[in-house]
């Protein structure tokens, strides 16, 4: 039988822009089918803030600060892409010891990162919990960036030439004391909610992502590991001190949304070791190359492109020769992911489109720009 | 309450000419308004202590201004500006629907009430069909579930209310099939005989197969009060509050007042059914009631900040594949049990 006894109307429902589960502000059109999704179309653009445009009447300098915006829960990615492409214009490469700091700082927002990832995963399917724990861990990472860049969420502490200042006395005490912890709350984790009957009939099997599909679609990152393939740009094409470090890269092959929340899990461990090994091998000397005042890359362009706690995120420059770049644009991660998200939630019912597009873990930030 | 203060009364009213259908009205509303301010107090205790037991198990503070340190009069503030909520009809609802919703919901919470026994002597009425008088008033809220999510003509509200009406109806039959049991093992319908035949310590949860029936019982029961993991009618991070999403003031108030009301009243009917009602040691019954019914309270608000949701096709299936056949094993072994005088 194909065709049902009674005639029914597909129901549109417009989930958000203003939804406690939309991460920000999305609109998601969804065609139901009683609680079945049949259609799924992404509206973006509720936080278009001309970033880009911005930036072409702007120094090079002045420029930094808006990246921290764009995906807001890893701030320090964010300025490694741009600093990274201006770097590359400049000929220019930071001082070893501000290399490590970096790294330290990036790795750290990994985790901040994906802390709020486990903490709203969580919560969307209910365990309000654990939602408070991940962001009481969070907190203690904020902590440190206060100590470093007096900022807690914008940082723009990595600069063009190397990193804003040197650490304070007592950060690598207090950030060798976070990395002990970190392992035993995850541990807790595990306990409350990996372990939970309930959370894996939720994630297991529900969101899947081919490995062809994601790649097809541009998904990397975490989402794509998810799914078995061990793409990482810290590996395949190494920055800053990573080529010295130590780490695996965690994949998991089921492609499904408890898939993306163990990889996150796994990096977040793989990320305490990343940084003890940095703490302990962190180098003297200066933290900041010299540049010059004014900054005039000569004309040319360059890519940028780091691995950020949702994927590959790039910024591409193009320089005239002048203080101000004449492009900026940026690659986001969760651009792309949004993408391929109306053939992951294709079938599931309208709980499971919470799961799936916590699971993917976007920032609007970075999607709208 | 006490019949022989009653009998008293009654003729005390005879002597000053007054009729007793009088009498009697006069009698219904006291014990109207009696249960009414329980069920208030209740819920305002109840609210304070779960968002005590929250915060401490997610390692926060929780209420601490509002009357002292710990807060025991936020909820009375948070009702004050409820109350002073401007009174919202959505644009397209049913008006006459959707202002009758609340009450539809809330007067079968409160007359459940009247037949809870809070003691040997406090209790309004024990009707002889008691059980049964709770599981038909307790159905009916399902009713005004239907007739909020309907009229608010939104689309998540309506939602909700199809998960509601789905979930009430399909967790009825095991509920009603725990409660058979503990009809069959007591031999009587009537609320005061359960007890009874549990008094001595001899509670219906320690004799075998009714354990069944308890743990059949406590779970249905989550699931009536919509409570996570059977959070789906209202699923805040779904259908942002499901049903009562159009609701605002004192309208939404009377959900929030049903749902803890209710929720007090299945842990009540559970200390009722399963914990010997007020027995116990040293302190009076009523006190003893009272303490089980917290406790049960207390268990549900700890599974509830621990566990995530279920999906829909999973709480249905649970229901259906799973209670539904332990209901009727529970029945059976129950009925065994009675036949051969071991019960």
């Amino acid at each position: 039988m194909t065709q049902s006894l009674t005639p029914t109307e597909h129901v549109i429902l417009n989930m958000g822009p203003q939804h406690p589960s939309t991460h920000g502000v999305l609109r998601l059109q969804l065609e139901l089918e009683g609680e079945v999704v049949v259609g799924c179309r992404p509206i973006i653009g509720y936080l278009h803030r001309g970033i880009e445009k911005m930036a072409e009447a702007r120094t090079y300098p002045q420029v930094l600060p808006y990246t921290d915006r764009l995906d807001y829960l890893s701030s320090s990615s964010n300025n490694m892409a741009y600093v990274q492409a201006v770097e590359k214009l400049l000929g220019v490469e930071a001082p070893e010891r501000a290399q490590y700091l970096r790294v330290i700082s990036l790795e750290l927002n990994r985790i901040a990162s994906h802390l709020v990832f486990v903490a709203t995963f969580a919560n969307d399917l209910a365990a309000t919990t654990v939602f408070l724990y991940g962001i009481r861990e969070r907190e203690m990472i904020m902590d440190l960036f206060e100590m470093w860049a007096g900022a807690r969420l914008t940082q723009s502490w990595i600069r063009i030439g190397g990193v804003a200042q040197d650490i304070p006395d007592g950060f690598v005490d207090q950030a060798r004391e976070f990395c002990r912890l970190l392992p035993k709350r995850l541990e807790e984790y595990d306990r409350i909610l990996t372990g939970n009957r309930i959370f894996r009939a939720r994630t297991e099997g529900v969101g899947i992502l081919p490995p062809d599909l994601g790649l097809d679609y541009g998904a990397s990152g975490p989402t794509l590991r998810g799914s078995g393939v061990a793409f990482d740009i810290r590996r395949s094409e190494p920055y800053e001190a990573y080529p010295a470090l130590d780490f695996e890269i965690a994949t998991q092959p089921t492609c499904d949304c408890l898939g993306r929340y163990l990889v996150r899990m796994e990096e977040m461990r793989q990320s305490v070791r990343i940084i003890e090994q940095c703490l302990d091998r962190l180098p003297e000397g200066e933290v900041t190359a010299k540049v010059g005042r004014t900054i005039r890359p000569p004309a040319g362009e360059a890519y940028g492109r780091v691995e950020s706690p949702r994927g590959e995120f790039g910024c591409y420059v193009v320089s005239d020769g002048s203080p101000q770049p004449v492009r900026v644009r940026f690659r986001a991660p969760s651009f792309f992911h949004l993408g391929v998200l109306p053939q992951m939630v294709q079938g599931w019912k309208v709980g499971d489109v919470v799961a799936i597009l916590g699971s993917i873990d976007i920032v609007l930030g970075e999607v709208d720009r | 309450m006490n019949p022989s203060l009653y009998q008293r009364l009654v003729t005390w009213c005879a002597g000053w000419g007054l009729p007793a259908w009088f009498f009697d009205a006069v009698w219904m509303v006291a014990m109207a308004a009696m249960v009414t301010v329980f069920v208030l107090v209740t819920v305002l205790v109840l609210v304070w202590v779960e968002r005590k037991i929250s915060a401490d198990m997610q390692s926060r503070v929780g209420p601490n201004r509002v009357g002292g340190r710990f807060g025991p009069l936020q909820t009375v503030a948070d009702t004050i500006k409820l109350l002073l909520k401007e009174d919202i009809f959505p644009s397209g609802a049913d008006r006459v629907v959707f202002w009758l919703a609340p009450f539809v919901v809330f007067v079968p919470t409160l007359m459940v009430f009247m037949v809870l026994p809070f003691s040997g002597k406090w209790m309004v009425a024990d009707l002889n069909l008691g059980v049964l008088f709770v599981v038909a008033v307790s159905a009916f809220p399902v009713i005004g579930l239907i007739m909020a999510g309907w009229s608010s003509n939104n689309k998540y509200a309506i939602l909700g209310a199809m998960r509601a009406a789905a979930q009430g109806l399909s967790y009825e039959i095991p509920l009603v099939l725990s409660m058979v049991c503990v009809v069959v093992a007591a031999g009587s319908l009537r609320l005061g005989d359960i007890v009874s035949a549990q008094s001595g310590g001899r509670w219906f949860i320690l004799r075998f197969p009714l354990q069944l029936a308890f743990l059949l019982y406590f779970i249905t029961a989550m699931a009536e009060v919509n409570r996570v993991p059977f959070d789906l009618p209202e699923a805040e991070s779904e259908l942002v509050s499901g049903y009562h999403v159009e609701y605002s003031g004192m309208r939404f108030a009377f959900y929030f007042l049903s749902e803890f009301a209710h929720l007090f009243f299945v842990s009540a009917f559970c200390a009722t059914l399963f914990l010997g009602a007020w027995e116990g040691p040293w302190l009076p019954p009523a006190v003893w009631f009272l303490v089980k019914s917290y406790a049960i309270v207390i268990l549900i608000m700890w599974i509830r900040w621990t566990v995530p949701r279920l999906r829909i096709d999973q709480v249905m299936g649970f229901a259906w594949k799973l209670l539904v056949p332990l209901g009727l094993i529970a029945v059976l072994l129950t009925g065994l049990m009675k036949v051969r005088g071991l019960g």
